[in-house]
């Protein structure tokens, strides 16, 4: 190696060090100061307390927001996992017609940006006469998410041993046996990956529950909402407890890849020694 | 191996949903685009040009839409400025510390859209951390007041965000870059900076293309950084569909934008398509 390389990675590191901060001021300055006596802004923070965390506990509205959220993003999950499952398995062993469009259609919703979707399925909505609610919001994020199902389960199936498919339809099972007794438990690590990824993105989801909003806020629209009448440190706070929520479940998620990884590598080693 | 009953199930489910719930949808978008609202605001099904008449007509529309593409394509080259090299170190030179590195890149993801562009409202304003800051160091006297309500204040934030967005395919195409080819280019005599530009870069454009992608196109329909940061000259086409779909009430007017919007996308994605597959290697 020559010294160019030193050359190189002499300011690498530097840029990286300066995009890390970049990333994460706003994160920092976000929990600094949801425990700054003199509210948001002002430099230095100043007064250490807990006195908008208290605010916060007694505040319905957000509380019941936080419920909305977990109730749309749970059954949000349920449909986007129910529909991206069979999906995922019909690009990777089905032909049909119109596969190509259908594959681009699924994926849509993940590029596009969310108030074109938003839009289009409140004028569906408008046609139909549905009211709109919590429901609507439900079917938005539901269907939004087939997409992020289908590539996380998709990834998946094209690392899948077809063998132990075909093993078991072999020896009598029926495809439905074959289904829940080894598709299924062979795709548990993308599912639940999908699952966490599906519901910390309909918990944060605006643009599309922006257009579908009934009656019931969710979490980001009852934010939203506070907002646009000014800034509080109530929204530090909550953003803060999520955050931290959202930390536990980045190393849970971790820990289980992991240890499926180390079980898979272990298993690797006995095969080759045997 | 698997039998037609078997494939009719995982198939008809999803194309039926994605049918009813995307492709219907979309279609309705369209036709709206064609409809028109009558004196009593109620919407009106008969079948014109009108609407895509008055966007060119309009000075103001297709000024904003221009407008928003200029800050998409700011946002566009700042995130890969930021992610390329940062994708470029964790890639080659993080060694022990890349696993870790990464995650740290995706957890800002985790921490709401919305929050993180609030958050930097309340660094920016006028009696924000950052001039406060500024006064407290005595580096000013009065805060600077261009740091929020303004299009800097939308770029950096929507920077912010999908530099993440950016950074990911970038990495992923480094990651597969075949690492004997760069030893076989440094063997035959290549310095690092010929190494870089002949053989790491190439191989990286797929990721370059797709990550542009996504921090251009979905910046472009960002409306809530506007909303929040923007102020008056930082109005982005998104903010004049959510205002006729809202008080000015002209859905029909709104649905032609967004139609347009669309297909602004879709042309970009078919490009970006077609030039990831020109430069993936063979």
């Amino acid at each position: 190696m020559s010294g160019g390389v030193k050359a190189h990675s002499r300011w690498l590191p530097w840029h990286a060090l300066a995009v890390f901060a970049f990333l994460y001021l706003p994160i920092v300055t976000l929990i600094v100061y949801s425990f700054n006596g003199e509210g948001v802004g002002g430099f230095p923070p100043r007064h250490l307390t807990l006195q908008w965390y208290r605010i916060l506990f007694a505040d319905d509205a957000i509380w019941a927001a936080v419920f909305n959220s977990l109730q749309v993003a749970l059954a949000a999950m349920v449909i986007s996992l129910a529909l991206g499952i069979p999906a995922a398995l019909a690009l990777d062993r089905a032909n049909f017609p119109g596969k190509g469009l259908f594959r681009r259609l699924v994926l849509l919703p993940l590029i596009l940006p969310g108030i074109i979707t938003g839009l289009s399925l409140l004028m569906l909505f408008r046609e139909a006469n549905l009211k709109l609610s919590l429901a609507t919001i439900i079917l938005g994020h539901g269907t939004a998410l087939i997409s992020v199902a289908t590539t996380e389960i998709f990834a998946g199936l094209q690392k899948l041993d077809r063998a132990q498919e075909e093993a078991s339809l072999d020896l009598g099972a029926t495809y439905w046996q074959t289904f829940w007794n080894i598709t299924i438990p062979n795709l548990k690590l993308p599912i639940i990956g999908a699952a966490l990824l599906i519901f910390t993105l309909s918990m944060d989801e605006i643009a599309v529950s922006f257009f579908l909003i009934g009656r019931d806020n969710t979490l980001p629209l009852e934010i939203w909402g506070r907002l646009r009448r000014g800034i509080t440190p109530e929204i530090n706070a909550i953003s803060t407890i999520i955050f931290v929520f959202s930390l536990i479940a980045i190393v849970v998620w971790y820990r289980l890849r992991m240890r499926a990884q180390g079980k898979a590598e272990i298993a690797a080693e006995l095969l080759e020694t045997n | 191996m698997f039998s037609r009953a078997y494939r009719a199930a995982i198939t008809v489910p999803p194309l039926l949903w994605v049918a009813v719930f995307l492709l219907v949808p979309y279609a309705l978008l369209l036709c709206y685009s064609f409809w028109s609202v009558s004196s009593f605001q109620t919407i009106v099904h008969s079948w014109n040009w009108e609407n895509y008449r008055e966007l060119f007509r309009v000075d103001a529309y297709w000024q904003t839409l221009l407008r928003s593409m200029w800050i998409a394509a700011r946002v566009m080259f700042f995130s890969l400025l930021l992610g390329y090299p940062l994708a470029y170190y964790l890639s080659f030179y993080a060694g022990r510390r890349k696993e870790l590195l990464y995650q740290m890149v995706i957890i800002p993801l985790w921490v709401s859209y919305l929050v993180r562009a609030y958050a930097w409202k309340t660094i920016l304003g006028s009696d924000g951390v950052l001039n406060t800051l500024l006064q407290y160091v005595h580096l000013t006297q009065h805060p600077l007041d261009f740091l929020l309500y303004s299009p800097f204040a939308v770029v950096l934030t929507l920077t912010h965000i999908y530099t993440p967005f950016a950074f990911l395919p970038i990495y992923a195409s480094l990651e597969h870059i075949p690492r004997n080819l760069v030893e076989a280019s440094q063997d035959l005599g290549a310095s690092p900076l010929q190494t870089f530009w002949r053989v790491v870069f190439p191989l990286s454009i797929p990721g370059v293309v797709a990550g542009a992608t996504f921090a251009f196109v979905l910046s472009l329909g960002d409306f809530l950084a506007p909303l929040l940061l923007g102020g008056p000259s930082g109005i982005m086409i998104s903010n004049i569909v959510v205002s006729l779909f809202g008080a000015a009430y002209n859905w029909p007017l709104g649905a032609a934008i967004s139609f347009c919007m669309l297909l602004l996308v879709l042309a970009l994605l078919f490009l970006s398509e077609n030039l990831e597959k020109k430069w993936s290697f063979r």
